[in-house]
């Protein structure tokens, strides 16, 4: 994760630079590729476009611009150029990418393909809902699935991530405590091992954030909660299995003691995918739970995005769902699009996105659903759990843990086994990068001291973890005797080597601009 | 089951190592009585490639793809041709299954590409700095908003009549929870309503649309002076984007932060999303902004580089007090984005508002001359024809032919019985003389 307002550069004077003695500054398969600005050849276009009719122009009166500024390039430089920028990244399909709480399992192509079908890819959201009846049928079964595999009654499709799924279930939590007419319910319960969209998302929502601490096992524990319990809280946002990779074993109690207080249960599904087909959130007392499609479902990260969050809601909380959504009726499939034709009951909090969702998401989602199937999404989650385990087991011995016993589908460890070495958790990962892997998910959880959170998935073999164990076995036993230089110096073999992020935000450059003449 | 590597002798053998008698045991903090020991009923087993595809392409058969018969649907999401090149350049596995660039030195792909799209984002909008993208149009829309009520640390905005009513209730939804005071405009299907007489010295900001929901066009710069002699910011917001290569630049007009839907350039239709919201403001305002930013910096060679940057503005350092809950944005889309305005280049991407607006105006003129009642006096590529009796009545009509002849005003702005005879259509480079015939025999012929 991120590595913001930390010093990233070695303390030590790093090795000499790499000068590499080409012309070129190029390094066989590396190149050094400019901006597209500094490509810019002025009128050369990589589109051809046919000659637009003679009319006069209708801009009411304004003048047609000129001179923006963009570059002029050729079809050909620019697919150089996005094949070059391509290999300076490490993407799952080059190598294993054990980013705890991201999830980073295999993308199915075939997923891919079905998104890109015209009748999929090609219908605009605003044709008639006589037009897109198989589009509408398609949301309606992944919908279907994700109840049923949750045990959930109802789930809003529309939110455009996690953090935007996090919003819409707080919003109906709102909706419902306001048609309970209790308004005076405006603190939000969130564990201080919580993803940072948890509180965010609670303020964001008009709420006040109340932290819970985290017990000594990396558990929350109902007395805990019960504890910051009182008349003005709205609701408790906790993740499970947690952000510390484990099952909160207590968490039906802890739903129970909300429900009690008159408060609701909102479960941060960002870790759904180690519980799969194993468990259904209803039966944990779960009132509201977003499922993030581009994890759990595998729909691509695409560097940052486009996510899909569905949020599943109990009874309680279903009839705030907002608008538009989709419901079956004698002659088809409808779209509800405004309050004026919602069913009897029916009270939407609103309105989330422009449009109905993100269809190219749950195209993907379904596909990877259907592949698995009931027998197989158990499977996998049952394989992303063991193999979580199988690392924890092959570097306990040499890394340092801090809670003790099975962990679900991530590995934690803290940063004691560095203690003295003068190596840090973040010198650990870049030492990692060189050895082929992109590197855990580190300083996360905060809770725990320089968090390594490891989340292999199920997608990885055997023979990868063996070898990633051994790479891990490796740069732990390095540390320890005493060769801090080498993790300092690290990454080597990369396009470029540690950046300076301090620089980056003291005097902020956010865009090119052509250089002072 | 294609996507699981692990064989029945390697889950033994791990679980020997782990030393756990089964993979059951390893699930032991689970309630018992929330236990399943069987996959769940009622849902169908694995599938083979060919029977998922089979299946899903039935699915996708029972829909009419825009690009299969005449269409004029805009309203925010335009069917616009994608060179070839983008999409294939998009499934590399380096930027189709990468994270977040969190670790720079492997990612300065993705990183100098966010990089690049910010600074397009910010040319074509005509302002300072642009961020990585938000998940639409819309969402961005509300978080200008609430961007302004930071920046101006007052607490109402006057939303236009021409907004698009999606935009107008994302920003009801998100602001209504704070408290928020919007004064919204009604309706403004000609392009008359005076939003300076709305601006108070309580006002955050006034949010307007260019071209409007009904396609007017406007010069902004009084309503600019407006805004900023009562202390207000100017949002404005695009939803079709490609319009940015002809109409002057928000900036130019002196807006303060622009929105925009940026599907139109490298993005399909895609029913609705996932889409590409743009942000773009002055540099004075760029703590205030939602979102990540790209920037530049050096190595530890000295050489050029990029990271992720001001990030404690954002939710993972600043928590309940960050500028917005956004993580996950809109990168694959950013990509396509950028990737189809580097091939348009400024010839291309002028070239293409110009023929969108050419097409547009030949279009209004047919149907003018086959008396349809054409609203607008300007518009870019999208204007709002009077039908005679209903619109949607009349598109759903057309539908079976198939036509997709606009979006009827009334599925937007329903109940309103002024507006149900107003069709809302949209031209692009895609549509053919043909097209535009087929509509105009439909509706002039026809009535």
């Amino acid at each position: 994760m991120n590595t913001q307002g930390r010093k990233t550069t070695p303390d030590v004077e790093s090795a000499a630079a790499t000068d590499v003695g080409t012309y070129t500054g190029n390094r066989a398969l590396v190149h050094e590729e400019p901006l597209i600005f500094e490509l810019d050849n002025p009128g050369v276009t990589g589109v051809d476009l046919e000659a637009a009719p003679a009319v006069a122009s209708r801009l009411g009166g304004l003048k047609a611009r000129e001179g923006i500024g963009l570059p002029g390039l050729s079809e050909p430089t620019v697919v150089r150029h996005y094949t070059r920028l391509s290999q300076k990244n490490l993407g799952i399909d080059s190598t294993m990418y054990p980013l705890g709480s991201c999830t980073m399992k295999h993308n199915p192509r075939l997923n891919e393909k079905l998104a890109r079908l015209p009748g999929f890819g090609d219908i605009h959201p605003m044709q008639p809902q006589s037009t897109v009846q198989g589009a509408l049928e398609l949301i309606d079964q992944l919908a279907h699935w994700l109840k049923t595999l949750t045990g959930m009654p109802a789930v809003a499709m529309s939110p455009a991530a996690g953090a935007h799924g996090e919003l819409c279930g707080l919003m109906a939590i709102r909706a419902a405590l306001q048609a309970r007419g209790e308004t005076g319910r405006t603190r939000v319960l969130v564990p201080e091992s919580a993803h940072g969209t948890n509180p965010a998302t609670a303020a964001f929502c008009g709420f006040t954030v109340d932290a819970i601490p985290a017990e000594a096992n990396g558990r929350v524990s109902v007395e805990a909660v019960k504890a910051k319990l009182g008349p003005d809280v709205a609701c408790i946002m906790l993740t499970n299995p947690n952000t510390c990779g484990l099952f909160e074993p207590q968490v039906k109690e802890i739903a129970d003691a909300v429900h009690a207080a008159g408060g609701y249960f909102y479960c941060d599904g960002a870790n759904y995918n180690a519980i799969v087909g194993r468990v259904r959130p209803a039966d944990l007392g779960v009132d509201a739970m977003h499922i993030n499609l581009h994890k759990t479902f595998s729909t691509p990260h695409g560097g940052g995005g486009p996510g899909s969050g569905p949020v599943v809601l109990s009874d309680a909380l279903a009839p705030y769902a907002p608008l538009p959504y989709v419901v079956h009726g004698a002659d088809g499939f409808r779209l509800v699009e405004h309050e004026g034709e919602v069913e009897q009951g029916a009270q939407p909090f609103g309105r989330m996105k422009a449009f109905h969702g993100q269809m190219g998401m749950f195209v993907r989602a379904l596909a990877y659903i259907m592949s698995h199937g009931a027998d197989g999404l158990r499977q996998a989650s049952s394989d992303a759990v063991l193999n979580a385990n199988y690392l924890k087991a092959r570097l306990q011995d040499l890394m340092s843990v801090p809670f003790d016993g099975y962990c679900m589908h991530e590995a934690l460890f803290d940063d004691r086994f560095l203690k003295d070495t003068g190596v840090t958790t973040l010198d650990f990962a870049k030492a990692m990068i060189d050895e082929g892997f992109h590197p855990m998910t580190m300083y996360f959880p905060l809770v725990v001291h320089g968090a390594f959170l490891i989340e292999p998935t199920e997608t990885e073999s055997k023979a990868t973890l063996d070898q990633f164990v051994g790479a891990m076995r490796h740069l732990a036993g390095k540390a320890k005797a005493g060769d801090a230089a080498h993790f300092l110096a690290a990454p080597r073999y990369t396009p470029r080597r540690r950046l300076d992020e301090t620089a980056a935000a003291r005097k902020p450059v956010l865009r090119w601009a052509p250089p002072a003449v | 089951m294609r996507y699981l590597p692990l064989t029945e002798a390697d889950r033994q053998e791990m679980l020997a190592a782990i030393g756990a008698p089964s993979v059951d045991a390893l699930f032991g903090d689970v309630p018992a009585a929330a236990r399943l020991d069987q996959p769940i009923a009622g849902l169908p087993n694995h599938q083979g490639e060919l029977q998922v595809e089979r299946a899903l392409s039935r699915l996708a058969a029972r829909n009419v793809p825009a690009g299969s018969c005449p269409s004029f649907l805009g309203a925010g999401a335009y069917r616009h041709h994608v060179p070839a090149s983008v999409d294939q350049l998009l499934t590399r596995g380096e930027f189709l299954t990468s994270y977040t660039p969190y670790q720079p030195e492997v990612t300065q792909g993705t990183l100098q590409y966010l990089f690049e799209f910010q600074t397009q984002v910010a040319l074509i909008t005509g302002m300072d700095v642009a961020n990585a993208s938000m998940y639409d149009g819309a969402t961005a829309c509300a978080e200008a908003v609430l961007m302004a009520n930071r920046v101006t640390r007052r607490n109402r905005a006057v939303l236009s009549g021409g907004l698009h009513p999606h935009y107008r209730d994302v920003t009801a939804t998100t602001t209504g929870v704070l408290g928020v005071d919007l004064v919204t405009l009604p309706a403004d299907p000609k392009g008359i309503e005076d939003l300076a007489a709305a601006i108070d010295d309580k006002t955050s900001c006034v949010v307007v649309q260019n071209p409007t929901l009904f396609g007017h066009v406007a010069d902004l710069t009084p309503l600019a002076e407006a805004c900023h002699a009562k202390g207000a910011l100017l949002v404005v917001v695009v939803t079709e984007v490609v319009s940015l290569g002809m109409m002057p630049s928000p900036g130019s007009m002196g807006a303060d932060i622009v929105v925009a839907e940026g599907q139109s350039i490298g993005n399909g239709l895609n029913f609705g999303g996932p889409y590409l919201g743009l942000f773009a403001t002055r540099d004075k305002f760029v703590r205030q902004m939602p979102g990540r930013l790209c920037g530049e910096t050096v190595d530890a060679d000295g050489k050029r580089g990029f990271v992720l940057t001001l990030s404690t503005r954002e939710q993972h350092i600043r928590r309940e007090k960050a500028t917005s809950n956004i993580c996950t944005n809109s990168g694959l889309c950013a990509l396509a984005f950028t990737m189809h305005l580097s091939l348009l280049g400024e010839v291309g991407f002028t070239g293409l508002a110009r023929l969108n607006h050419a097409k547009a105006v030949q279009l209004a003129d047919k149907l003018a001359a086959a008396g349809v009642s054409v609203l607008n006096q300007g518009f870019f590529n999208e204007f709002t024809v009077q039908v005679k009796g209903d619109a949607a009545a009349l598109v759903d009509r057309l539908a079976a032919e198939p036509i997709l002849a606009g979006v009827p005003v009334s599925r937007l702005h329903p109940g309103q019985a002024d507006l149900a005879d107003l069709l809302l259509v949209a031209v692009t480079e895609t549509t053919t003389e043909d097209d535009m015939d087929a509509l105009v025999q439909a509706l002039g012929g026809k009535q």
